[in-house]
């Protein structure tokens, strides 16, 4: 019953999204007063629906309702309850409604906060979300309905892959999927734009609050998703540009540069055409991602349900949205005339350079992504592109990017002279300087890491020197105070979001400098690593919840002085047939001491010891980044852009 | 300020929607060859198509009645062979038997490796389900399947009369398999 009032719900909101999409633009096209004014309480509607939808999914997961074909193959009457919740989105078909859950709460959020939108804009904007959730929701109807009963019911759940059950993995594809979701608000914003061939000022402080706050969930879904790579699969690295993880980081190279971009829109009323050229492509790139992980084009450590037949549909839905979102463009870019001159020497300028090189950033991760697809189809080569590619093809690129972020907000607007802003940097190039040769000093002749030292202190002192350049700091000391009660969040948020990318690359580079060790131990026996004794004390049995382990127990001692006990575990999941290794981990400021327990031999023991320098900056440097933009977001400016709502409100208080 | 953009504006305006045209056909080809089969971005080609097996020498299984292998057993052959890795604790091993002891009913020549297989327990399996091969390595440390680049058990190769790897499948052979695969090969190299 309650399957089926899901499998209701989800029609109900297909219907209610081709009316939304309707309404709204039938409602724009004749500037009706009534129509338009149906988007909002439609677009409530549509909420409604697809919540009630997703909370009809969650119930049979919470109840282990096993005539679900979607529980039996994904859940286990014995798993934690987070871990039942958290399994209605992680199959494929769970993950859709959720998708379109967080689309839905969009339209939903653009209808509450809008207010202050012109009518004929919110109406085009709540209708192209809705036909984005028609295309999703059809798809979920045709070909992956998660409500599918089985007859006769079966005893119990399969249960769910191990691996997955874990709290970073049960919150990853909801924050991934909230940055994806969001970029779909910026595109609307873009059609709409489009369609009526105007952008202006005020257009771009509508879209940057939506840029930012989908830019921030992908930063902490990418960081969150990392971070579990590094815990939870044992291999000890964080990144491997592995296609799935390239698909997450080409909607955020291109998010990070339209937020930027969108600030040239709205202070200068310039590069408009190019950035809702981003929104679009941030959008795009988002779905481009869908599709890849999706239909088995390629090959990846991540699976999703792989089907052709899926794959196809996808690909029509990227038809429809990137093709008609371009077509579009092609078409009506034109009309929007660029009105803004500036000089290349200015804070847009500099703005513009972080476009170019973000984009090149985002062309190169998508062309080593493609490549061995495309190669495989058209020369029949079989190719893989890894690590190496990326980090050369990379660099480059991010070099300039790291200089010129600290460099570009101390530049005014309009017209800039390069060298007083240079002459205000210099003890932030000395803070670089020190970084790099402090990073010699201890860690010995390791170039690439100083140079990431280098960049670290350089961006986490630009920072500083861009506040202390705003508050006056050492000019004006007494009213430095003051000044920054004064400084708009914005421009702290900026500075803070900067300084999180250095404490980021701060942690890559102490990554660079991590040492491993292969070992086999029996009981009693130690080895160094890093200055650290590891001694292996017994190999035990241990029982979980419902997978029974071995876990050695691993004393580190460093000069005699015992520091932490290490206990990496190898757990058998019966149920799932399945063997997962769980590293031991103890994280300091300073480095994280990192065990992984391998094969038994004659008594001893594998073990794989790493000890990675800094490497909780660089999640740490992530979760700045997201709380930089967060305080950004907050930003007064931000809330008054709705300057109609901003009169009624006054006008009430009269 | 001219209001009608140049001609060289208006390409770059299209240069999106061409771009992600083209990639969109391109994915449609490759989700038509995933179906039909002429597409498989998991099929990575042995490094060792074409050339000869590497060298190696294994004792045989204790018990088995069968001789060991070495790599000089699969030069100059009468007829071409397969060599499939396999082990007792391997469940695709299970499913792809039955296609071996047809094979081998068949009279097609099969090498035996047990794999990370303890003797006693690969003989175990071999007895209650049948021996298909004609001769039996054991590489209890994985060597040998590190040599042939083996990506785990089960897996195949087919060695043609000069003694050159020809084929190689990762994963349980199924009858598609041998019927797609397997059967034509063993003609073409015969």
């Amino acid at each position: 019953m309650i399957a089926e009032l899901g499998h209701f719900a989800l029609a109900l909101a297909l219907a209610l999204s081709i009316a939304q999409s309707f309404v709204g633009l039938l409602g724009a096209r004749w500037a009706d007063a009534r129509l338009m004014g149906a988007t909002g309480p439609l677009a409530a509607g549509i909420l409604i629906a697809t919540g009630g939808a997703f909370a009809c999914l969650i119930w049979s997961f919470v109840t282990n309702d096993t005539t679900v074909a979607n529980v039996v193959m994904n859940s286990h009457s014995a798993k934690p309850l987070l871990y039942k919740v958290s399994g209605s989105w992680g199959s494929h078909e769970g993950s859709m409604v959720l998708w379109v859950l967080i689309l839905a709460l969009c339209g939903g959020a653009v209808a509450a906060f809008g207010q202050g939108l012109p009518s004929v804009l919110h109406a085009r904007v709540q209708a192209v979300l809705a036909l984005v959730g028609v295309g999703f929701l059809a798809f979920i109807l045709a070909t992956s309905n998660p409500f599918d009963r089985v007859w006769p019911p079966a005893p119990d759940g399969q249960g769910l892959n191990p691996i997955l059950q874990d709290p970073g993995l049960a919150f990853h594809p909801p924050l991934l999927y909230l940055g994806y979701v969001g970029f779909a608000v910026t595109f609307a914003f873009a059609v709409a734009a489009l369609l009526e061939g105007r952008v202006d000022a005020a257009w771009g402080r509508w879209v940057r609050p939506w840029a930012l706050a989908a830019w921030s969930f992908l930063t902490l879904g990418i960081a969150l998703g990392s971070w579990w790579a590094y815990y939870e699969l044992g291999w000890g690295g964080y990144w491997f540009w592995d296609p799935v993880e390239n698909a997450s980081l080409l909607p955020w190279l291109a998010g990070c540069a339209l937020l930027h971009s969108a600030v040239v829109v709205e202070k200068r009323d310039a590069l408009k055409t190019w950035t809702v050229f981003l929104a679009l492509l941030a959008f795009g790139l988002s779905l481009l991602g869908t599709f890849l992980v999706r239909s088995g084009v390629l090959t990846s450590v991540h699976a999703f349900a792989n089907d052709p037949a899926r794959g196809v549909f996808i690909l029509g839905l990227l038809g429809c949205y990137i093709g008609g979102g371009f077509a579009l463009f092609a078409w009506r870019a034109a009309a929007m005339v660029p009105t803004g001159i500036f000089a290349p020497l200015s804070r847009e300028g500099a703005l513009v350079l972080n476009n170019l090189l973000l984009c090149s950033l985002a062309a190169v991760v998508l062309a080593g992504t493609l490549y061995p697809m495309f190669a495989d189809l058209l020369l029949g080569e079989k190719i893989s592109v890894g690590a190496p590619f990326f980090n050369t093809a990379t660099l480059p690129l991010v070099v300039p990017l790291v200089l010129a972020m600290a460099v570009g907000p101390l530049l005014p607007w309009k017209r800039a002279t390069l060298w007083p802003a240079l002459l205000r940097l210099w003890w932030v190039a000395l803070a670089g300087v020190g970084g790099y040769f402090g990073c010699l000093a201890i860690a010995g002749a390791r170039l690439g890491p100083a140079l990431g030292f280098a960049a670290a202190c350089w961006l986490i002192a630009g920072a500083g020197a861009d506040i202390s350049d705003r508050l006056a700091l050492f000019s004006r000391p007494r009213a430095a105070w003051a000044r920054a009660k004064g400084l708009p969040r914005a421009a702290w948020g900026a500075a803070i979001a900067h300084a999180g990318l250095g404490v980021m690359i701060l942690g890559l580079a102490g990554m660079g400098l991590a040492t491993d060790r292969l070992v086999v131990l029996h009981p009693g026996e130690s080895a160094e690593l890093a200055g650290n004794t590891y001694t292996l004390r017994r190999i035990e049995d241990v029982n979980g919840a419902n997978f029974t382990a071995r876990q050695a127990i691993i004393e580190v001692s460093r000069q005699g002085q015992p520091r932490v006990v290490l206990a990496p575990q190898k757990r058998n999941f019966p149920l799932a047939r399945m063997t997962t290794s769980e590293a031991a981990i103890h994280t300091t400021w300073l480095a994280d001491l990192y065990a992984v327990l391998g094969e038994e031999r004659e008594g001893g023991a594998v073990l794989r010891l790493h000890h990675n320098p800094l490497a909780p900056w660089i999640w740490l440097g992530a979760a700045i980044m997201a709380l930089g933009s967060a305080l950004s977001l907050s930003d007064r400016r931000m809330r008054i852009s709705a300057p109609v709502r901003k009169l009624a409100k006054e006008a009430v208080r009269a | 300020m001219s209001v009608s953009p140049g001609p060289r504006r208006r390409i770059l305006l299209f240069a999106p929607l061409g771009i992600a045209a083209a990639a969109g056909a391109g994915f449609l080809v490759m989700l038509r060859g995933l179906s039909s089969g002429a597409y498989n971005p998991k099929g990575v080609p042995s490094a060792l198509l074409g050339k000869p097996v590497p060298e190696f020498d294994l004792a045989a299984l204790a018990g088995a009645d069968r001789p060991g292998l070495t790599a000089a057993m699969l030069r100059d052959l009468d007829q071409p062979l397969l060599v499939n890795f396999f082990a007792s604790w391997c469940v695709p091993c299970l499913i792809e038997h039955p296609q071996l002891m047809r094979l081998a009913t068949d009279g097609v020549p099969i090498m035996g490796i047990a794999y990370k297989d303890k003797p006693t327990e690969a003989l175990g399996f071999l007895r209650k389900h049948g021996t298909p091969y004609q001769r039996i390595g054991v590489d209890l440390p994985g060597r040998v399947g590190i040599e042939w680049g083996l990506y785990g058990v089960p897996e195949t190769y087919l060695i043609d009369r000069h003694g050159l790897i020809r084929w190689r499948y990762a994963g349980p052979l199924t009858e598609d398999v041998v019927k797609a695969d397997v059967a034509p090969l063993l003609r073409r190299y015969a």
